[in-house]
């Protein structure tokens, strides 16, 4: 069907993982997120096979919808920030992890 | 695409009617109106779609009522205010909520069993049961699909698993449906002492219908005797109800060996596994279990669905607590709540899809977390260091109170055992059971981890939890005499 995806476009999914899960409001989620990317895509670094590599792309671009559409909800409803979060964003996403 | 979907509505809604713009978010430009209508556009034009919810506020003005109630408060309680204020000095330049770390009374709800559910409140209302039209069709495929995903967890068939409010309407369901249903042949049931409230209660329950119970002892770890158990077991008996996991001290019961000793003697076996499903590896065939309680909230899914698994073959027959309409094989009539179904299912494919990760990391922060408590002076962990669920660390401080200790973090959120027993001032009847004494019981903490606990959380808990017992342990005179080396069981204490 599709071809299979490219390293760019594996890259590319990857930036937008992290770039989604960094923008949740919500401390513990933000840090989930972007340590489930950093491992999701470590784990299958190494995936050859053109068909589980198609399969994994499909799931994780459903995946991105997911964080997505949950990171613009985290941003409408807030609450205040935990007492391990700085008040001052240090650009970005804190390197906790 | 949210801002397009919010253009389209805004477009139907103007074509309908200006009242409509009176809520305030949409607004379309297209039409003209009166001058104080054009400025009540333009305002919602700007209007932030964030929505805070201050909690700290809401504490910080009941802090402050109650201090105004106090009126004049004495010199003597101001400095020990003041005092105490020193023990909980907030960091400047970090926010005000309390970390969560209570984890046993209920987790987050993830991001993405929200995104299931949210489907369900905007546009997909069937009553699954409607099976005259595509309404109920819809709701309907999505709680099967639910019903396999939680199924799958412990092994079990879809067909064996009752949707119910939560684990404690499964529990009561399990022990009071149970036993009346052989009511005429067999009147004995056999629990243990560290049971949840809900199970001893229903047990409670049923010895007012003439029941006999027999409440099992622990051993110092929190585990059952096995062999005990297997003596108690008579030919009138017909449920033994044993939790997986220990909702205080986070014990796991060794589930295999009493599904096998039930099985021998052809007793049903029914297991609260409310803190144990998805957390610790169940299989409900390889270890005989023939009830099996779930709740949807303790996996990060919505509150207010459970579940209870009742074994087919050989099959388990129980009387419904609920009459109605005979949804749920007739176990459990009501419409269901497709929405909380949907969510609980999705939690449950979560919590098997990320089960390797999830341990890895709740067993690395929980190691870090015991390491650092136990680090300080007279603490010790409660209940078996390796028959437990590492999510949670339940420790004793010798010669500080739980409770001062719990006010004196209001930047962590803990408890000192059950959400349920947590208003009453009575020292756990869980550490009772394990032979805790008074002032052990008193002076616990529960300390639950999870999938979104980070590092950073464990650090700060870990260095709070150390400054604040030595500060409390400095004001205890008891803590000075220890200091001297005096032995305080050696101390006659004046009666009152």
């Amino acid at each position: 069907m599709s071809a299979t995806p490219t390293r760019g476009q594996v890259l590319k999914l990857y930036k937008q993982f992290m770039k989604n899960a960094r923008q949740f409001n919500d401390y513990n989620f933000r840090e989930y997120f972007i340590r489930r990317a950093r491992i999701g895509f470590k784990e299958n670094k190494d995936v050859h096979d053109s068909q589980k590599l198609n399969t994994l792309f499909k799931e994780a671009q459903r995946d991105l919808g997911v964080l997505k559409r949950q990171s613009v909800l985290s941003q409408m409803y807030t609450f205040d920030k935990l007492v391990v979060e700085p008040l001052i964003k240090s650009h970005g996403h804190s390197r906790g992890l | 695409m949210l801002g397009r979907t919010a253009t389209t509505i805004g477009c139907r809604l103007s074509r309908l009617s200006s009242r409509s713009l009176r809520n305030g978010l949409l607004c379309v430009a297209t039409r003209k109106y009166s001058p104080p209508a054009a400025a009540a556009v333009e305002l919602a034009n700007d209007l932030s779609l964030e929505t805070h919810t201050d909690i700290q506020a809401a504490a910080r003005e009941q802090a402050e009522s109650r201090s105004a109630a106090a009126g004049t408060a004495s010199e003597v309680s101001n400095s020990g205010t003041s005092a105490l204020q020193h023990a909980y000095q907030e960091n400047t330049g970090f926010g005000t909520r309390p970390i969560y770390l209570d984890m046993q009374a209920t987790t987050p709800t993830d991001p993405r069993v929200l995104d299931t559910m949210l489907k369900f409140y905007t546009g997909l209302f069937g009553n699954p049961h409607s099976n005259t039209h595509a309404y109920g069709w819809e709701t309907n495929k999505e709680i099967e699909t639910a019903r396999d995903q939680i199924a799958s967890v412990i092994n079990a068939n879809s067909r064996e698993i009752i949707f119910t409010s939560g684990a404690t309407e499964s529990n009561s369901m399990a022990i009071k449906g149970v036993g009346r249903f052989y009511k005429k042949t067999k009147k004995h049931i056999i629990t243990t002492r560290t049971e949840h409230k809900c199970v001893l209660e229903s047990a409670r329950s049923m010895i007012n219908e003439g029941f006999d119970v027999t409440f099992l002892n622990v051993d110092e770890n929190g585990l059952v005797d096995l062999k005990e158990l297997e003596a108690s077991i008579r030919p009138d008996t017909c449920l033994v109800s044993v939790m997986a996991v220990n909702n205080e001290i986070g014990v796991m019961q060794p589930l295999e060996e009493i599904g096998a000793i039930c099985r021998k003697h052809k007793v049903y076996f029914h297991t609260d596994a409310a803190q144990g499903y998805g957390k610790i590896p169940i299989d409900v065939n390889k270890m005989n279990i023939d009830l099996l309680s779930i709740s949807s909230h303790k996996i990060y899914g919505p509150k207010g669905i459970g579940a209870l698994f009742v074994r087919r073959r050989p099959r388990v027959r129980l009387d419904p607590i609920i009459s109605g309409g005979g949804q749920e094989r007739g176990l459990r009539s009501g419409t269901l709540a497709p929405a909380l179904v949907a969510g609980f299912g999705e939690a449950a494919r979560l919590i098997k899809q990320e089960y390797p990760n999830d341990i890895a990391h709740i067993n690395r922060l929980s190691k870090k977390l015991v390491q650092g408590l136990l680090a300080i002076d007279h603490t010790s962990l409660n209940g078996s260091p390796d028959h437990r669920y590492p999510g949670c660390v339940n420790v004793s401080f010798a010669y500080v109170e739980g409770e001062s200790l719990l006010m004196a973090l209001r930047d962590i959120a803990l408890s000192s055992g059950s959400a349920c027993t947590s208003a009453s001032l009575e020292p756990s009847y869980v550490l009772h059971a394990l032979g805790k004494d008074d002032a052990l019981a008193h002076s616990s903490i529960r300390f639950g981890i999870g999938r979104f606990t980070t590092d950073g959380e464990i650090d700060y808990v870990i260095k709070a939890i150390t400054e604040r017992v030595r500060f409390l342990r400095e004001l205890s005179p008891l803590w000075e005499m220890v200091q001297e080396g005096i032995d305080l069981n050696s101390i006659e204490w004046s009666g009152h």
